[in-house]
């Protein structure tokens, strides 16, 4: 489980942001990135990769690596740490890949 | 594991560690002790890791009959090198030839390429396969949510796909299980004879053999002049888009549009004479090669492009093969395509046995540089 630096905490607002994760309510800091919202959330995993289907969390947190992939609002594979979070943001975990609608 | 030891002189030197000259080193496993292949390091032309994974029949050998049977040929010995492969090394090539498409967008292009088939197959030294014409719906039958646009596909049932790279990363693994040295940033600068046994200078030590083998790609025309082989060549650039992980598809390939079988989607095919220029894409063919296959299947607009490249094609003039043993300097083998996928397992299974007999067959006599003596270059 991460914790937060001291010095991150006091420059963030304290202001909360709620999202759902898989149907449960995260309470999250305004300004955070979807994938440190997870982090700090206690949950490591957010997708399973698309060819052997094993768990993966965020690693870079900088928009390269691609395992931070979470369905937001029903829109797969988006990135979770290049994604600030809005209230009322409903994240689900990316099992896979992606379907395509034929 | 073989315990690989280094000779004073290898009975077989490659030269290339691409496609081409893998495929061959490993074929001569049986036939050879000794065998390197000698290779330049990770910044290298390498059409073996640009290329579009397709053993494909369909369109190959307009002007050439003898082409057109050596690919199919090839394309019936795929599934014993695959079996081999796996059996030998753990991976899994994922060859698939459940058949092959050439989407026909309009009916001019229909008209055209029935036409081109019936011309292709009725040349001499070709091998008759089986082909239809499918219109819109027999083609959507293959492939779901085909877009409107597509008049019809040229269907064959003997076209297919491998994954490109897990080609390469296999036939690698075999030269470690098979005793093969693999010596890379040993780009050859030069090649001489002494006494029926050849001395390569690399970028790193001299290498010793008794036989060598070109596959160096674009460099053949430059290595081939030091063996008395003049092989005019033309590299071709190609682009190609890579769009996202999704589930599978599109089960049956199109020429310039496939889903591999880890899920990625290719689309490619372009063709553009930019000398050695691999190292930039350009956005309008990019962008033609996206709409086509939006087009093609308009469900592709949600997936994301996630990587672009330009690769050169191998090509020698005319754009076929070229298979022979040189006449100055016997024992020096030159193998040079286009399509190093496809050919693969003829390269293995058929060309590497009769490097190491000495003597290539008669039946790659169409192959020689002889046919380039009369033409202008």
């Amino acid at each position: 489980m991460f914790r937060r630096l001291d010095a991150a905490a006091t420059e963030l607002s304290a202001r909360t942001v709620r999202v759902t994760v898989d149907g449960a309510v995260l309470a999250c800091r305004e300004g955070d990135s979807l994938a440190a919202a997870l982090l700090a959330g206690g949950s490591n995993a957010c997708r399973d990769t698309a060819v052997s289907g094993s768990p993966r969390g965020p690693f870079c947190m900088m928009g390269v690596c691609y395992d931070c992939l979470v369905t937001i609002d029903g829109r797969a594979n988006q990135q979770a740490c290049m994604t600030p979070v809005r209230e009322g943001m409903v994240v689900g975990r990316q099992s896979g890949a992606r379907e395509v609608a034929a | 594991m073989v315990s690989a030891t280094t000779p004073a002189v290898f009975d077989v030197v490659v030269i290339g560690g691409g496609l081409v000259g893998s495929a061959i080193a490993y074929g001569l496993r049986d036939s050879a002790e000794h065998v390197a292949v000698l290779d330049e390091g990770d910044v290298a032309l390498r059409a073996s890791r640009g290329n579009f994974g397709l053993v494909w029949v369909q369109s190959k050998g307009m002007g050439m009959g003898d082409y057109g049977r050596w690919t199919l040929g090839s394309t019936r010995l795929w599934p014993r090198l695959a079996a081999q492969l796996l059996e030998l090394t753990g991976v899994d090539v994922a060859l698939e030839q459940n058949g092959g498409m050439i989407p026909l967008l309009g009916d001019l292009e229909v008209e055209a390429r029935v036409a081109w088939m019936q011309r292709l197959l009725a040349q001499p030294g070709m091998a008759p396969y089986p082909w239809k014409l499918l219109d819109h719906h027999e083609a959507a039958e293959l492939v779901p949510g085909l877009g409107p646009e597509v008049t019809g596909a040229i269907w064959t049932p003997v076209d297919g796909t491998v994954n490109p790279l897990k080609l390469l990363r296999a036939l690698h693994i075999a030269f470690d299980r098979t005793g093969i040295r693999y010596l890379p940033h040993h780009g050859v600068q030069s090649i001489a004879q002494r006494g029926g046994e050849f001395v390569l200078a690399t970028a790193k030590a001299k290498v010793r053999a008794r036989k060598i083998v070109l596959a160096s790609g674009l460099h053949n025309q430059v290595l081939g002049e030091q063996v008395g082989l003049h092989l005019p060549m033309a590299p071709q650039r190609g682009q190609i888009l890579v769009l996202e992980r999704t589930r599978r598809l599109l089960t049956t390939p199109f020429v310039t549009l496939r889903q591999n079988d880890e899920g990625s989607w290719l689309i490619g095919d372009s063709q553009e004479d930019a000398g050695y220029a691999d190292d930039v894409v350009t956005l309008p063919v990019l962008a033609t090669l996206a709409d086509r296959a939006v087009r093609t299947l308009p469900a592709l607009k949600e997936v994301r492009v996630v990587r672009s490249w330009s690769a050169l094609r191998v090509r020698a003039q005319d754009g076929f093969p070229v298979y022979e043993q040189s006449a100055t300097h016997p024992g020096a083998f030159i193998a040079t395509c286009h399509s190093g996928v496809t050919l693969a397992a003829a390269h293995a299974l058929r060309l590497a046995p009769m490097i190491g007999e000495g003597v290539l067959a008669r039946e790659l006599d169409p192959f020689s540089t002889r046919r380039f003596h009369v033409q202008k270059t």
